[in-house]
């Protein structure tokens, strides 16, 4: 600030409210640049996955179900879609204790604007990690029976899922401390080993058998699994839908009330 | 004088069972520099954010260039910038990054934007660091970088909660002359801050905040000489013994302070030379051992003592409070 000073800090620019999508753009752009300048978000949103699908499919497939990954992909798919959203739980937390939110809410920008960014880049950076975790698979000898159809169906509940596991991250970083919030790819790694994810439920002890057969990633695994092989998903997709549309309704509309009663310190 | 630019009256807030605001009344004419002065928990950070748009008051009214920012907040984030506590810069992004997604999200974009964020990064100093990630940054640049953020669209009303805390001396001074001369082009300001050199070299007016009402406003100079008055002059006495020390506490004399170590007695005058002069006296005559006698001026910390009240006064004597001392002259 010592410098010379050709001009005198700007003419007043005219300039007025910025539209929703322009706003939630230059968001998703800034959640881009985080994912894309850190070192560490690569790892935890592409190698970790990879290595995690690696696991199952070399170590333990052959064990498992003694096919080539044909049971635990969707389950490994659905893990790293959850523990991907996941970090967006400590972004966005991290956003909220600096006060970046606060100064992003005094932009004539639409308020939620920076959650949405959150979200959507959440949901986009998690549809390239399953790309690359489904490549990772079909590198390791994994094959889909699904037709053109299936696959649709596939990409679009892949982007249920993310879509949804992100607002429900985002909505607990809005909650949560840093530190708590980094907890939650915790539960994301866990829940879906307490599910027909990687061993049929009959397998598990007796005393989870309840609590495997009712909680959502079971459903949803299995959903995820007919669709991959091709077969009828009749009696999962009810359920595992239901589950998704209730958690994703819940979250937004949470989160966008969260954030716009939250009022400054 | 303008017409005022930033409208105040009656300004409550409470969180909880906690009143922050009690009533607060404070109005900036166009152009003006007003600093708000005031302790740690004075309600600051909270008239800030209800000017920003960032809390809704529980009473009272605040406008910002004549818009009401509780009944039309979209339309009042036009008129207000505003640099919070802490910068808010992203880290990730360079600091040229940083302006320009500051400038798509107040509606500036293209040649207007590319040439705005240049002039910036020219002014602040940071021309050189421009395409380096800001995590490389000091801290000193990233405040620099923070209130250019804040400028990026130009608004008429600017609002600085404490912009300098924790700069180094240059870059505090350099944060000086830029928002003086943001003020000489006519845009309002309205800063807070713990530091009173602060808000007696850059403010036309001084108000200060103290628990969560305003207990004084004026120029500097008012202020200053309202206080030299309250709190008068006094005189120091550094003994070289604890029996002169006691002998002296035995004299009647208007005492004001003495310090715990059993060497130091202070005390008040009406007219500083000859409160010396008598006390000199006073030492020959009970033959005490003195080191040292001394005139003290009152400091900015009676300033801020006297207008903040005795409650401040325990606090600020452990000295935790960081309110830097200087002499009134």
């Amino acid at each position: 600030m010592t410098a010379i000073t050709p001009t005198v800090p700007g003419p007043a620019t005219p300039v007025g409210p910025v539209g929703p999508l322009a706003g939630i753009a230059t968001m998703v752009r800034r959640e881009m640049w985080r994912t894309l300048r850190s070192v560490d978000a690569l790892i935890t949103a592409f190698a970790l996955p990879v290595l995690v699908m690696t696991a199952f499919v070399v170590i333990f497939g052959g064990a498992i179900a003694g096919d080539r990954g044909d049971y635990v992909v969707p389950g490994v798919l659905v893990m790293c879609l959850g523990f991907g959203a996941a970090t967006t739980a400590p972004a966005v937390a991290q956003d909220r204790t600096s006060g970046t939110i606060d100064r992003f809410r005094t932009l004539p920008i639409m308020a939620s604007s920076v959650l949405w960014g959150h979200v959507l880049a959440s949901t986009a950076r998690n549809l390239a990690t399953s790309v690359v975790v489904i490549g990772a698979a079909y590198a390791m000898g994994f094959r889909a029976g699904a037709g053109p159809a299936g696959w649709l169906a596939l990409a679009g509940l892949a982007a249920a899922l993310a879509l949804t596991f992100s607002w429900l991250s985002a909505t607990a970083g809005l909650i949560l401390s840093v530190e708590a919030s980094q907890s939650l790819s915790l539960v994301f790694l866990f829940l879906p080993y307490l599910s027909s994810g990687f061993v049929p439920i009959d397998t598990l002890p007796s005393w989870l058998h309840g609590f495997a057969e009712h909680q959502p990633f079971t459903p949803i695994i299995e959903l995820v699994r007919r669709l991959a092989a091709g077969t009828s998903p009749s009696g999962v997709a009810g359920p595992a839908l239901a589950w998704l549309g209730v958690v994703l309704v819940v979250s937004c509309t949470g989160g966008i009330m969260l954030f716009s009663r939250r009022s400054a310190r | 004088m303008g017409r005022a630019m930033i409208e105040i009256h009656g300004l409550e807030k409470s969180y909880g069972s906690n009143a922050v605001l009690r009533g607060v009344d404070l109005e900036v004419a166009g152009g003006q520099i007003v600093a708000l002065l005031g302790p740690n928990g004075a309600g600051k950070t909270t008239t800030v954010a209800i000017l920003t748009t960032l809390a809704h008051p529980d009473g009272g009214s605040a406008h910002v260039d004549g818009v009401d920012v509780v009944a039309f907040p979209r339309r009042a984030r036009l008129r207000v910038a505003a640099t919070g506590q802490y910068a808010t810069v992203d880290e990730f992004l360079t600091g040229e990054e940083n302006l320009r997604q500051m400038a798509a999200l107040n509606g500036l974009r293209g040649a207007g934007a590319r040439r705005r964020v240049a002039e910036l990064l020219e002014r602040f100093d940071l021309t050189g660091a421009a395409r380096r990630p800001v995590a490389t940054y000091s801290g000193g640049m990233r405040r620099r970088l923070d209130l250019a953020s804040s400028l990026v669209a130009r608004r008429p009303v600017l609002v600085l909660d404490e912009p300098t805390t924790g700069l180094d001396p240059v870059s505090r001074l350099g944060l000086w002359d830029v928002v003086a001369e943001l003020a000489r082009d006519g845009t309002t300001i309205l800063l807070t801050t713990q530091y009173l050199e602060e808000a007696d070299r850059l403010a036309d007016r001084i108000a200060v905040l103290d628990a969560g009402r305003i207990v004084a406003a004026g120029t500097a100079a008012a202020l200053k000489s309202q206080v030299s008055r309250q709190a008068g002059e006094r005189v120091r006495l550094v003994l070289a013994d604890e029996r002169s020390f006691d002998t002296v506490r035995t004299l009647g004399l208007p005492i004001s302070e003495e310090d715990a170590r059993r060497t130091t007695v202070t005390v008040r005058a009406d007219s500083a030379l000859s409160t010396v002069r008598d006390l000199l006296d006073l030492a020959e005559r009970h033959d005490l051992a003195v080191d040292a006698v001394s005139v003290v001026r009152p400091t900015l910390d009676d300033v801020f003592l006297a207008l903040t009240g005795a409650r401040h006064r325990a606090a600020a004597d452990h000295a935790t409070d960081p309110i830097p001392t200087g002499a009134i002259r």
